[in-house]
C-alpha cells in the first residue's frame, strides 16, 4: 500500500456512466479526504468502502487515483 | 412577446442563456442565430454560460443593464436541446459543467456528484431515503397537473424508492430529466410595465454568487456557499427575510438538491430540509409550496431554459393563473437557479406589482 492515505468523507457507486467509462460500470467513486486536510476525488478498488473508512492509494493511472480500504 | 404586447423591432438587446449548444447539436453563436429567428435584428444578442443557471445568469445580467438604464427593453431567453444524443453523451456533456481535469476525470458524473452530497447529507443529518423520495412524489404530483411539464405522471413512494440505481443512493426517481425546451421573459423598467401588462411581475431583489468547480474543494458539501451568499443578497436588496416568502421555485436538479436548496435559502435550519418535505410542508397546500411547477423532476431540465422557466412559473403563481396548481398566497416568490454543483447560483425575488 501507498503512502498516501486517507478518509473516507463521502462515496456513490455509478451505474449510469460518461460515454468514456461505459465498460467501468458499476465502479465506486469516493472524496477522501487526504492526511493534509485536503480533500480528493478518485477511484476505489477491490471492497467497497463507507464514509469514515480508512484507504490508501493503492495505484495511479491516466492521472486517475485508485484508492483501497485499509485493513485495520 | 405576444404576452407582452412587444413587436420584435421594439427589443433593444436579447440575452440567451444556453450551456452547450455547440456539443448538443454543433452550433455554436447561437444568440443572433435565435434573435435573427424571431425577428429581432441589429441589436446585441448575447449568450450567456453558466452550466445549470445559463439562463438564470441571462436573467441576472439582463435586469442589471435595464437598471443601469442602459435598456427600457429586453427579451430574455433560455434554451437547450438535449434528447438528440445517447444518454452516456448527455451525461457526459453534462459533466463538463465539473472539474474536468480533477473529478470528472476520476469518474464523477452530475448524478455521481449530488449522490455523494446525499450520502455526507444522510451522514451529518440523518436524511433518509423517503425523504428524498418525498420530494420526488410531491414534484411529480405537481407536474401532472402542469400541462406545459415534460413527464406528467403520478409517482408513488413505493414506486420512488424502488427505481433503477443511477448512482447510489439516487435512483432514475431522484434524477431531473433530460429535456429539450425554452423559455422567455420580456422585461423593462416598472414605470414602463403598465404598456404592456396589466399584471406586471416586479423583480424587487436579484443576485448571482460563485464558488469553486470542484465538489472536494468545499469545506462542506451540504450546503453551497453560492445559494447562502446570492440569497443574502437578493433578499437584503429585496427586504425581505426568508419567512416573508411565499412560495419557492428551486433547483431541484436531484431530490437531495431540493432539501439542500430550501435549507440554504433560510427556509428551514440545516439538516432538516429532508423532515421538513417528508412532512409534506412543501406541498401545492402546505405552509411553503416548492416547485409548484414540477420542478426540474418533473417539468423538466432543459439546462439553459431552466433559469428563465422559472421565472415564468413564478409569474404564473403571481398573476394568478396557475390553475388547479395556482397557490393560496401569491403575492412573494422566489427561484434559486443552480449551475453545477454550485459554482454559480442565481435567487431572484419577485412579487407582484
Amino acid at each position: 500500500m501507498g503512502k498516501l492515505r486517507g478518509t473516507v468523507y463521502t462515496e456513490t457507486v455509478v451505474f449510469s456512466p460518461p460515454e468514456a467509462y461505459v465498460n467501468d460500470v458499476p465502479y465506486q467513486l469516493a472524496i477522501i479526504e487526504l492526511e493534509n486536510g485536503k480533500k480528493t476525488t478518485a477511484r476505489v478498488m477491490g471492497e467497497r468502502v463507507s464514509i469514515g473508512d480508512r484507504v490508501a492509494l493503492a495505484e495511479t493511472h491516466d492521472d486517475v487515483q485508485y484508492f483501497q480500504k485499509l485493513q485495520e | 412577446m405576444e404576452d407582452a404586447g412587444v413587436q420584435p423591432a421594439e427589443i433593444e438587446a436579447f440575452y440567451l442563456g444556453n450551456f452547450a449548444g455547440p456539443s448538443f447539436v454543433g452550433q455554436n453563436h447561437l444568440a443572433p442565430y435565435v434573435a435573427s429567428g424571431l425577428g429581432i435584428s441589429g441589436v446585441p444578442a448575447t449568450r450567456f454560460e453558466a452550466a445549470c443557471a445559463s439562463s438564470g445568469s441571462a436573467f441576472f445580467h439582463a435586469v442589471s443593464a435595464v437598471a443601469a438604464g442602459l435598456y427600457d427593453l429586453v427579451l430574455i431567453g433560455g434554451v437547450e436541446k438535449m434528447t438528440s444524443q445517447p444518454t452516456p453523451k448527455v451525461t457526459e456533456i453534462l459533466a463538463a459543467a465539473g472539474d474536468v481535469s480533477g473529478e470528472v476525470r476520476a469518474g464523477a458524473t452530475f448524478p455521481a456528484l449530488f449522490a455523494m452530497i446525499a450520502r455526507r447529507h444522510m451522514y451529518q443529518y440523518g436524511t433518509t431515503r423517503e425523504m428524498l423520495a418525498a420530494v420526488a412524489v410531491k414534484n411529480h404530483a405537481n407536474g401532472a397537473k402542469n400541462p406545459l411539464a415534460h413527464m406528467r405522471k403520478v409517482i408513488t413512494m413505493e414506486q420512488a424508492l424502488n427505481g433503477k440505481p443511477i448512482s447510489e443512493p439516487l435512483t432514475v426517481y431522484d434524477c431531473s430529466l433530460v429535456s429539450d425546451g425554452a423559455a422567455a421573459v420580456v422585461i423593462a423598467p416598472l414605470d414602463r410595465a403598465a404598456e404592456f401588462t396589466k399584471r406586471p411581475a416586479r423583480v424587487r431583489g436579484i443576485a448571482q454568487a460563485s464558488d469553486f468547480l470542484a465538489l472536494d474543494e468545499k469545506d462542506d458539501i451540504t450546503t453551497f456557499r453560492a445559494v447562502q451568499c446570492a440569497a443574502g443578497k437578493a433578499y437584503k436588496m429585496a427586504g425581505v427575510q426568508a419567512a416573508d416568502l411565499q412560495f419557492a421555485e428551486v433547483h431541484d436538479c436531484f431530490t437531495i438538491a431540493e432539501i439542500v436548496a430550501i435549507e440554504d435559502l433560510g427556509f428551514v435550519k440545516k439538516g432538516q430540509g429532508g423532515p421538513y418535505s417528508l412532512e409534506g410542508r412543501t406541498c401545492l397546500n402546505g405552509e411553503l409550496p416548492v416547485n409548484t411547477s414540477g420542478g426540474l423532476k418533473s417539468k423538466g431540465h432543459p439546462v439553459g431554459a431552466t433559469g428563465v422557466g422559472q421565472i415564468c412559473d413564478l409569474v404564473q403563481q403571481l398573476r394568478g393563473e396557475a390553475g388547479e396548481r395556482q397557490v393560496r398566497n401569491h403575492s412573494l416568490g422566489v427561484a434559486q437557479n443552480l449551475g453545477g454543483s454550485g459554482a454559480t447560483c442565481v435567487v431572484s425575488v419577485l412579487e407582484a406589482a
